[in-house]
């Protein structure tokens, strides 16, 4: 085990490296930039033994990372906000192709106007591919998350693509220590992919032919069946590197302090390790709250999230919005507890950056504890010289 | 079983059925103006042209899906299209 200080995008980049990918596609996007440099300078030193197609587009980072993994190799890649929209149209095709690419985004909100902090408006809005969605709250889960990503990615039953999403500069340009194992641990984890399909000359075969509608409508709910046989085995395969290396973020869920708590909160990312600090501060004025971090957004921790008394309120904090609709996450969750009698309230806060500190947590559990909160609430903005009334 | 189903299919004769119910017009090859060039073998979208080993050619009815490719290329006219009945 050797323990680095580095920032998210380095360490993504070292976790494509101890996870052995074969082939790696990516196009710089501020702020996922260095995550590409990082893994060129990795290549180019020889530290690092794999082929990087420099690519136009992120639409072209897709399309030649689905063309890598068709072969039967290990791919990775890594985007943000708008090039991550910018490959929407690949990413459904990722999922269908049933191809178990790993990518790392890092979550940056949507212009315009103009803004590259944090938010969470890019990944909700790929919600409908068929990738599996993780989020993360440091970036020793950064690390460990690609790899486990992998391990859940390439299993026979689930053969999907993963998308690792982190928050952009609290985590991405932050440097925190991080525990990197040895690599014939890694190895031992994660052992060489055997491909369910490849494109090879010697035993031709093509994907994706035409389909008419009954064969249609039964692959996407197999898709569906891998999406749900995956969350079992997210958290198996959380366990499983605990035990290796000692490391635990959780499975489908991180919980913190929830075991009896009257009031839990319920975010993602580094929202969700902030919102630690909260509940911890609130049971020092002896109010009974507690985290629910989600860490796998897809597929969704319905099964956790009902394991919850029906006596819990809940604080749901959302880093986007469906215009129109409401929190995606606050939409998520009373849908996982449609029927059931608790109490859930939602919040949407930290659109474009705008902080969310653990003192407006403790702040939003104190509203909903004394009954001041509406059903949605809304963290209060600012005006300015460059925004106006028109 | 097989854990996931997804769409892939292997080099098999007709994997989307006979298409040759597609069709409209049928091409019609009159052999003793044919003069084996092959053209009509190596033009035909969907290899429904067969070639034997003199160099004569045969239609495969089963999948020709009367496009008419070969009958407009032909270069001495052997083969005309004709409506299906």
């Amino acid at each position: 085990m050797k323990l680095i200080m580095d920032t998210a995008n380095h360490i993504a980049g070292e976790a494509a490296k101890a996870a052995r990918a074969e082939v790696v596609a990516a196009y710089p996007i501020t702020p996922q930039t260095t995550v590409v440099e990082y893994i060129q300078k990795l290549i180019s030193n020889g530290e690092f033994d794999a082929d990087f197609i420099c690519v136009e587009s992120e639409h072209s980072a897709m399309a030649a990372t689905i063309g890598a993994s068709a072969t039967g190799v290990r791919t990775f890649t890594a985007t943000s906000s708008h090039g991550l929209l910018y490959m929407h149209e690949m990413l459904h095709w990722a999922a269908l192709a049933r191809l178990p690419i790993v990518m790392v985004n890092i979550n940056r909100t949507i212009g315009p106007g103009w803004n590259i902090w944090a938010d969470h408006q890019d990944s909700m809005a790929q919600r409908d591919t068929g990738w599996l969605q993780f989020h993360c709250g440091s970036n020793q889960e950064v690390f460990d998350t690609v790899i486990q990503s992998y391990k859940i990615a390439e299993a026979e039953e689930i053969q999907l693509p993963i998308m690792v999403n982190f928050d952009a500069f609290i985590l991405s340009h932050t440097s925190m220590p991080v525990s990197i194992p040895d690599q014939p641990v890694i190895d031992k984890f994660l052992p060489k992919r055997k491909p369910v399909w490849k494109l090879d000359s010697s035993d031709p075969l093509t994907h994706g032919n035409i389909i008419p509608p009954d064969p249609y409508l039964e692959i996407r709910k197999s898709m569906q069946e891998s999406q749900d046989k995956a969350r079992d085995l997210i958290r198996t395969t959380a366990e499983e590197w605990k035990k290796l290396t000692g490391f635990w973020h959780g499975g489908t869920v991180e919980e913190y302090r929830a075991e009896d708590a009257d009031l839990v909160v319920l975010a993602m990312g580094t929202l969700g390790s902030e919102a630690k600090v909260a509940v911890d501060r609130l049971r020092k004025e002896r109010i009974k709250a507690g985290v629910f971090r989600i860490r796998s957004f897809r597929p969704f921790p319905i099964d956790e999230i009902k394991k919850l008394s029906e006596e819990t309120k809940l604080v749901v904090v959302d880093k986007a919005l469906s215009f129109g609709g409401e929190g995606v996450l606050y939409s998520e969750v009373k849908s996982a507890l449609y029927g059931r009698k608790n109490e859930i309230f939602g919040w949407i806060a930290g659109l474009g950056g705008k902080d969310v500190s653990w003192q407006d947590l403790v702040q939003m559990v104190k509203a909903v504890k004394d009954g001041k909160a509406k059903p949605v609430n809304w963290q209060k903005g600012g005006k300015g010289a460059i925004t106006g009334f028109i | 079983m097989r854990e996931i189903f997804t769409t892939i299919s292997r080099p098999v004769k007709g994997a989307t059925e006979k298409t040759g119910q597609w069709r409209t017009f049928k091409p019609l090859l009159d052999k003793k103006k044919c003069t084996r060039c092959l053209r009509c073998w190596i033009l035909c979208p969907d290899g429904a042209i067969q070639r034997n080993e003199d160099e004569s050619v045969e239609i495969n009815l089963e999948y020709c899906k009367g496009c008419g490719i070969c009958a407009n290329e032909c270069p001495v006219k052997a083969i005309r299209m004709v409506r299906e009945e």
